[in-house]
């Protein structure tokens, strides 16, 4: 429990002294092309690895279950452009049914 | 024609509401996924009127969810969160912000408010207006949500019967999903996915996010412009 609040105080603090940081230094110096490109592409390159770790990860063992059944429900919805909150309850919903099923 | 301001102003209000509506059903799963993943009511709320991003508070809860560090949950977190100060930087000029407004104003430096205000901002007063009604509209509808999600989840005994691990993936991939603009971009976030993949097995858990951090570096280092 007391380690979830350091995790929930820390993460809020750092994000806004990020947040207030951008208004407060003048932007020349942090203007610098690659650092613009590197910035532009770390959620893509984080999200992408949490997608995968979420769905194979258990602690440090790779596993295929119900998680992999309800990631590629995901992708189709979302390749027709189905909203969010769609996305999310039907990968739920696929994997919950599947792990009904068989286990 | 030119648009009277106050019309304009009354259809980017229109449009700052209903992109709060829409993120704040992302707000009910974040809610929901928190509480199942060990995260209190408290807590969950915190996350979400504290560190107020997206990606940041999913993050948080999907790496301590699967047994990660608390070090690798708030790193994650912060690196996520690192394009808002970007964006703040970008803003700057046109809100021009003093005093108390700046700290408000950056609480609400988030990727909606800043499109909206970027969206608008051939107009100086409607890119602020844009940038303040969106960034309220979300804090508001997100944290309601956040609310409603976490109390409901409170009811639920077993997060995995109900394929609650499956979401949080699903919901990584659907944040992804719209940066996915380009062939490089995908192939970025291929490599980063297959790294992660590969590094689970050899590293502690909330790891194989961070080493995906490499992967922009390299990437980001190439790009000449």
């Amino acid at each position: 429990m007391e380690s979830k609040w350091v995790v929930v105080i820390a993460s809020s603090v750092i994000a806004f002294i990020l947040k207030i940081t951008g208004y407060i230094i003048p932007e020349k110096y942090l203007e610098k092309p690659t650092i613009k490109s590197i910035t532009n592409y770390v959620p893509i390159v984080m999200l992408s690895a949490l997608v995968i770790v979420q769905t194979f990860s258990q602690g440090q063992t790779l596993v295929f279950d119900a998680r992999l059944l309800g990631l590629l429900i995901a992708f189709l919805l979302l390749l027709f452009r189905a909203p969010f909150i769609v996305v999310v309850i039907a990968a739920a919903f696929v994997s919950a049914l599947f792990r009904y099923l068989f286990n | 024609m030119k648009i009277p301001s106050h019309a304009s102003r009354s259809i980017v209000t229109r449009n700052a509401v209903s992109v709060g509506l829409a993120t704040g059903l992302y707000g009910i799963s974040f809610g929901a996924l928190a509480v199942t993943s060990g995260f209190n009511f408290f807590q969950t709320q915190i996350l979400s009127l504290g560190l107020f991003s997206g990606a940041s508070q999913f993050a948080v809860v999907g790496i301590i969810g699967a047994g990660g560090g608390s070090i690798a949950a708030i790193a994650t977190s912060s690196l996520l969160g690192l394009r808002n100060g970007f964006y703040a930087l970008s803003l700057a000029n046109l809100l021009k912000l003093k005093g108390y407004k700046k700290v408000l104003g950056a609480q609400i430096t988030i990727d909606e408010s800043t499109a909206m205000a970027v969206a608008n901002n051939n107009d100086e007063d409607l890119g602020r207006w844009a940038f303040w009604a969106t960034g309220i509209s979300v804090f508001v509808f997100w944290n309601i949500a956040t609310a409603i999600g976490a109390f409901g989840a409170q009811f639920v005994t077993d997060p995995k019967s109900l394929g609650l691990d499956a979401a949080v993936a699903a919901a990584f991939l659907a944040l992804l999903w719209p940066r996915l603009s380009n062939l490089k971009i995908r192939t970025v976030a291929l490599i980063a996915g297959v790294l992660a993949f590969s590094l689970t097995p050899f590293v502690q858990p909330g790891i194989p996010v961070l080493a995906s951090v490499l992967i922009a570096i390299i990437f980001g280092l190439r790009e000449k412009k």
